[in-house]
C-alpha cells in the first residue's frame, strides 16, 4: 500500500475514505476538507475521527457544560480550573491538590478486567501529568440486577480489574460506590476518581511552548491496542449484533504504571519538564495536538521513532492507539539527557521523536515523507459544537404524578421490623465489604479513613496532619424523576458526606453518565442536570474544577437513568479531628439534624419493598446542607461529636444499622413527636445526619445547633447489643449483621 | 546510638515508604536501598517490604531474588543480618532458599484486605522479641498470592523446632497450611510473614492500633543493646 502523504492527498481529492467507519459524520468530513482545503491523509483523518468523537470534543454536551464556567462561585481555594488535564485546588500550608473522576463504562462492559484496570490508569496517568503524586482512588460503580446473569460475568472481573491495578500500583482504595439497578444491565457504569497532591509550586501544565524544546514519548511501547477506543467505542450506542468490540479496548500494565509514576514524580523534582501530557484516549493524537494546541502551535514529530510493541502498525494506528502507561513531555535540549537518565534508572523506554517549532502547523513525518500538516488547534480545541435538541419527555408527567407516598405502608411493629431486614439486606444497602475487601486501602500507610465511611480520608502531612477527604455520590433514581433535583442531590450527599466526617467542602468534579444525546428526552436529562448542578455549586459556594462526561450509556433504544455523580474533594487542618460513623461508646446519646418529611420518591423503601419508581424525588435545600456541613465540622473540630452519619438512601434506619455494626454497639431509639415510625426510619428526607454526642458535651452542641438554627432532634442512645425501636421492634445485632453481610457474596462469590 | 535499618526499593515495591516510617517512628535510623546496588550502605538490618515488585511476573519475587542487592543481602543474611520480609519480601526470602516453602494463590483466587488477627508463636527472634509468646495482635492483611505451603516434613520440622512464628486465628484468609501467617529460620535472624506490621505502627492510620511496632522495636532493641 503506498504511504498516503499530504502531497499524495493533495493530488487524489476524490479518493473514497472511511471516514464513516471512522465514527465521523458526513458535515464532519466535509468540514475537515474545508479546513485543510484538501481532502485529509489516512493520518490526518485517523487523528481528527479520535479528536472530534464525543468522548474527547464534548461536541454535545459543551453548550451546557459552559454553565460550569460561568456560575463560578467565589472561591480562592481554585488554583487551576477546567480545561487541564485534571483541576486544582489550594489545600493549605502549600499544598495544592488535584483530582478527577472519569469513566471507562463500555470498554468494562466489553471486557470487565481490563476495563476497569485501565480506567483506573488512565485517570491516574491524567494527576499525574498535573505535577502530583497520585495518594489515593474511588470506584463509583453501577451494575445491572445484582441476581442477573450477566452481572455475575461483569462485576467480578469489574472489581478484580479495579484492584489488580490500583493494588499493584500502590494506591489505596478509600471510597466509591456500588448500585445495581437494572437499567444499568446492558451498560454499567465504571468510574474512577483519583486524588494526587503536590505543592503549589509544581503544578504542571499541558502545552508545548519553546521552539527547539524536545517532545519526548516516555512509558510502555506502542502496541495495537485500543484503536478507535474513544469514537468508536465510547461514542456510539451498542447494538446486541456486530462486529465484537473487544479490540477496541487497552490492556494495562499496572508494573509499568508504577514505574512511569515514579519515574516522572523523579523528573518533576528536578524540575526538568516544561510541559507534559498524559496518553489515554486517542493516544498520541490527542497528546500531540493538545500539546501543540495549547502552546505556540507548531510541532514536528517523526512518528517512525516511536518504540512498538509490534512493527507492522501503520501510521494511522500509531496515531490511534491507545496503548496505556504512556506519557508525552516538552523538554528543553539541556534537560533531555538527564531527563533520560531518569528514565533509565526506572526501566522506563523513552525517546526523542520531535521538537516544538517556529510555526503554526503540527507536522508529522513517517520515514521523511509528510503525513500530517493541521492547524494543531481545529484538531483539539474547535472540534464541532452542537446544540443537540432536547425537550422534556412525554412521560415524565406521568411519572412524577406516580406518587410513592400512596404505596401501602407497614401497619404493625413487626411488619416495620420484617421491612427493615428486607432493606439492609437489599443488595443496594448490604453490606459492599465482599468488593472492597479486594482493594487495598492501607497502602501509602496515611488512610485514616476508608469504606464504609461516609467519605474517604488520607493524611497528606505527616508533621501537621493537614488531610483531605473525598466522597462520590449519584442516585439515578431520584434523577430520573426529576433530574434537576436528582444532580444537586447528589451535590448535596457528597457534599454532607464530606462534612460528616468532619473535613471541609471545598471543591467538585463530576462523571456525568447519560445515554444517547441524539435523544431529545436524554438530552433534556443531561440539560437540567448541569443545569442543577451549576446552580447547586454556586449556592453551595463548591466550584466545579473539571470532570468528564459519558453519553451514550445504552443498549438500543433504552437509555440508563441519568446519573451524574458528583465527587466532593474536602480539607481537613488535623486529622486527629476526624469523625467515623461508627457508634462506638455506651451511653452516648443519638441526635437527629434537620427535618424529617414524607419523602419517598425514588427512596430505597419504595424499590425494595414495591419494586416502585415514581413521585418526585426529596426537596433540596442547600443553604440547609451548608448550615449541617458547619455544624458537622464545628462539632468534629471542637470534640463536641464522636461518630456522625449522613441519612440519604434507605433513610435513617439504614444509617443506624450501619453505624452500629461498625460499632457493635446497639442503640435504642424513640420515635420523636410529630412523626410515625415508619417516616421516621423510611423517609429520605435530604439536609440530614445522625450524630453521636458525649453527654458532658450535649448541652454545648445543642445550644450550638440551636443558636444556628438547625433543628437537633434527641432520639435515643448508644446501648445494648440490639436496635431497638421503643414500642416497635427490637433487632438483634447479630441477626442485623447476618442479613446486612450476607447478600452479596451469596450472590456473587 | 540508633541502629540503621535499611529498607529495599525494587521495580513495583509499594511499602517501602511506609516501613522507613515504621523504622522512624520505633526510633531507628531509615536508610533507602536500591535494588540496583550491591551496597548496603552499612545497615544492621535490612526490611525487604510488600509491593508487587516486577510486577509479581514470573512468581511473585521470582525476578527480585536475582537482583544485585538481594546477592549481598542472601550472603549476609547466612552471616546473621537480621532480614524481615513483608509479604512480597516474604515471597522473595522463600524464593531466595533463606526461608522455606513457598507461597501460592489464595485459595479463593481473590486478592484480600482485611484487619487480621495473629498469634505470636515464637517471640524470640530478633523481629519478635518485644512480643510474649502467644501474644495476639492485629495488623492488616492484603495479598493476592498469600498461600503458605511446604511439604509435609518440612512443616513437621518447622513446627518443631518453634520456627512457625505466626499463625493466623479466627480466619484462614488465605489457605495457607497449619494456619501459617510468618516463619524465620533457625537462627531466628530471618523472618517472614504476609501481614503488614509496618501498617499498624500508628494509632490514627490504617486500624487504629499499633500492635505493628513491636517487630521494629523489637530489632531497634536488640541491634542497641549488641553494641
Amino acid at each position: 500500500m503506498t504511504l498516503d502523504t499530504v502531497k499524495h492527498a493533495a493530488e487524489t481529492p476524490d479518493v473514497e475514505q472511511p471516514w464513516k467507519e471512522l465514527g465521523l459524520k458526513e458535515d464532519e468530513y466535509a468540514r475537515i476538507r474545508e479546513i485543510l482545503g484538501r481532502r485529509p491523509t489516512g493520518a490526518e483523518l485517523a487523528m481528527y475521527s479520535v479528536m472530534w468523537s464525543e468522548h474527547c470534543s464534548y461536541k454535545s454536551s459543551k453548550v451546557h457544560l459552559k454553565q460550569f464556567g460561568d456560575k463560578v462561585p467565589e472561591n480562592d481555594a481554585m488554583l487551576v480550573g477546567i480545561g487541564e488535564n485534571a483541576g486544582v485546588v489550594d489545600v493549605g500550608q502549600g499544598y495544592a491538590v488535584t483530582f478527577k473522576v472519569e469513566s471507562h463504562n463500555h470498554p468494562s462492559y466489553i471486557e470487565p478486567y481490563q476495563g476497569a484496570a485501565t480506567g483506573v490508569g488512565g485517570i491516574v496517568r491524567d494527576i499525574l501529568a498535573m505535577g502530583a503524586r497520585p495518594v489515593a482512588v474511588v470506584d463509583p460503580l453501577r451494575f445491572g440486577a445484582a441476581d442477573h446473569p450477566d452481572t455475575k460475568r461483569v462485576l467480578p472481573g469489574v472489581v478484580a480489574g479495579i484492584g489488580g491495578y490500583g493494588n499493584c500500583l500502590g494506591l489505596p482504595n478509600i471510597g466509591g460506590e456500588v448500585v445495581f439497578d437494572e437499567c444499568y444491565q446492558g451498560n454499567p457504569l465504571v468510574n474512577a476518581g483519583c486524588i494526587g497532591v503536590m505543592k503549589h509550586e509544581d503544578i504542571h501544565l499541558a502545552k508545548a511552548s519553546g521552539p527547539g524544546n524536545k517532545v519526548i514519548l516516555y512509558g510502555a511501547r506502542t502496541g495495537g491496542d485500543g484503536i478507535g477506543g474513544v469514537s468508536v467505542l465510547a461514542s456510539e450506542t451498542f447494538e446486541s449484533t456486530g462486529p465484537a468490540k473487544r479490540p477496541a479496548v487497552q490492556v494495562g500494565d499496572p508494573f509499568q504504571e508504577k514505574l512511569l509514576i515514579e519515574c516522572t514524580l523523579e523528573i518533576f523534582k528536578e524540575k526538568l519538564v516544561a510541559g507534559i501530557q498524559d496518553l489515554g484516549g486517542a493516544g498520541l493524537s490527542c497528546a500531540t495536538s493538545e500539546l501543540a494546541s495549547a502552546g505556540s502551535g507548531g510541532m514536528r514529530v517523526e512518528l517512525d521513532t516511536v518504540h512498538l510493541r509490534d512493527s507492522s502498525l501503520s501510521p494511522e494506528e500509531i496515531l490511534m492507539s491507545e496503548s496505556q502507561e504512556r506519557m508525552c513531555a516538552v523538554v528543553e535540549p539541556q534537560h533531555v539527557d538527564r531527563f533520560m537518565e531518569i528514565c533509565e534508572k526506572w526501566d522506563v523506554i523513552a525517546t526523542v521523536i520531535g521538537e516544538v517549532t517556529e510555526g503554526s502547523q503540527l507536522e508529522i513525518f513517517w520515514h521523511g515523507e509528510q503525513i500530517v500538516d493541521v492547524p494543531p488547534r481545529t484538531v483539539a480545541h474547535e472540534g464541532p459544537v452542537y446544540h443537540r435538541p432536547f425537550a422534556r419527555p412525554s412521560w415524565q408527567d406521568a411519572l412524577q404524578a406516580d406518587d410513592a407516598g400512596k404505596l401501602p405502608r407497614p401497619q404493625s411493629g413487626a411488619e416495620l421490623k420484617d421491612q427493615v431486614l428486607k432493606l439492609v439486606s437489599s443488595p443496594n444497602q448490604a453490606s459492599k465489604s465482599w468488593i472492597t475487601d479486594q482493594y487495598d486501602r492501607f497502602v501509602q500507610g496515611n488512610t485514616v479513613l476508608a469504606m464504609p465511611e461516609d467519605a474517604g480520608m488520607v493524611r497528606i502531612d505527616e508533621e501537621s496532619n493537614l488531610g483531605v477527604a473525598m466522597a462520590t455520590d449519584g442516585n439515578g433514581r431520584y434523577a430520573k424523576l426529576d433530574p434537576y433535583t436528582g444532580a444537586q442531590l447528589a451535590l448535596a450527599e457528597a457534599y454532607r458526606n464530606v462534612a460528616a466526617s468532619g473535613a471541609k467542602p471545598l471543591a467538585i468534579s463530576d462523571c456525568l453518565n447519560f445515554g444517547s444525546p441524539e435523544d431529545p428526552d436524554v438530552m433534556w436529562q443531561f440539560a437540567e442536570a448541569t443545569r442543577g448542578l451549576a446552580d447547586g455549586c454556586l449556592q453551595l459556594g463548591t466550584p466545579v474544577t473539571g470532570g468528564n462526561v459519558s453519553l451514550y450509556n445504552q443498549t438500543g433504544e433504552t437509555a440508563i437513568h441519568p446519573t451524574p455523580v458528583v465527587a466532593v474533594l474536602g480539607v481537613i487542618d488535623d486529622v486527629n479531628r476526624r469523625t467515623p460513623i461508627a457508634f462506638a461508646e455506651e451511653g452516648q446519646l443519638l441526635y437527629l439534624l434537620g427535618d424529617t418529611r414524607e419523602e419517598f420518591g425514588g427512596s430505597a423503601w419504595s424499590q425494595v419493598v414495591h419494586d416502585h419508581l415514581g413521585g418526585l424525588p426529596p426537596q433540596v435545600d442547600l443553604d440547609r446542607e451548608k448550615l449541617l456541613g458547619e455544624i458537622l465540622i464545628s462539632g468534629s473540630r471542637d470534640g463536641m461529636i464522636d461518630a456522625a452519619h449522613d441519612l440519604s438512601d434507605g433513610g435513617l434506619i439504614q444509617a443506624v444499622a450501619e453505624s452500629c455494626l461498625k460499632g457493635g454497639k446497639g442503640a435504642r431509639l424513640v420515635v420523636p413527636d410529630g412523626l410515625d415510625a415508619f417516616t421516621f426510619l423510611f423517609s429520605e428526607s435530604a439536609g440530614r445526619a445522625i450524630v453521636s454526642v458525649p453527654r458532658s458535651e450535649e448541652l454545648r452542641f445543642t445550644d450550638m445547633c440551636g443558636a444556628r438554627g438547625l433543628p437537633a432532634t434527641r432520639i435515643g442512645v448508644v446501648d445494648g447489643e440490639s436496635i431497638d425501636v421503643q414500642g416497635e421492634f427490637t433487632l438483634e445485632l447479630t441477626e442485623l449483621r447476618t442479613a446486612h453481610e450476607a447478600t452479596i457474596p451469596a450472590l456473587l462469590a | 546510638m540508633t541502629a540503621r535499618i535499611g529498607v529495599v526499593t525494587f521495580p513495583g515495591t509499594l511499602d517501602d515508604r511506609d516501613s522507613l516510617r515504621a523504622v522512624r517512628i520505633a526510633g531507628a535510623e531509615p536508610v533507602s536501598l536500591w535494588h540496583r546496588d550491591k551496597d548496603l550502605k552499612q545497615v544492621d538490618a535490612v526490611v525487604l517490604a510488600g509491593g508487587f515488585s516486577y510486577g509479581d511476573y514470573l512468581r511473585a519475587g521470582a525476578i527480585s531474588r536475582f537482583s544485585p542487592v538481594m546477592e549481598t543481602i542472601i550472603e549476609q543474611a547466612k552471616a546473621g543480618l537480621p532480614v524481615l520480609g513483608i509479604c512480597n519480601g516474604f515471597q522473595i526470602l522463600t524464593e531466595s532458599h533463606l526461608l522455606p516453602g513457598a507461597m501460592l494463590r489464595n485459595n479463593h483466587l481473590h486478592f484480600i484486605c482485611r484487619e487480621q488477627k495473629l498469634r505470636v508463636e515464637n517471640a524470640e527472634t530478633a523481629w519478635t522479641a518485644d512480643y510474649e509468646a502467644g501474644q495476639e495482635i492485629q495488623v492488616p492483611l492484603k495479598n493476592m498470592d498469600g498461600r503458605y505451603v511446604a511439604d509435609e516434613r518440612t512443616l513437621d520440622e518447622l513446627e518443631a523446632e518453634g520456627r512457625v512464628a505466626f499463625r493466623y486465628l479466627d480466619m484462614n484468609p488465605n489457605g495457607s497450611l497449619r494456619d501459617i501467617a510468618g516463619i524465620t529460620n533457625a537462627a531466628g535472624n530471618v523472618v517472614g510473614l504476609m501481614p503488614h506490621p509496618e501498617h499498624a505502627v500508628e494509632p490514627l492510620i490504617g486500624t487504629g492500633r499499633t500492635d505493628g511496632l513491636g517487630f521494629f522495636t523489637s530489632i531497634l532493641k536488640k541491634l542497641v543493646n549488641a553494641s
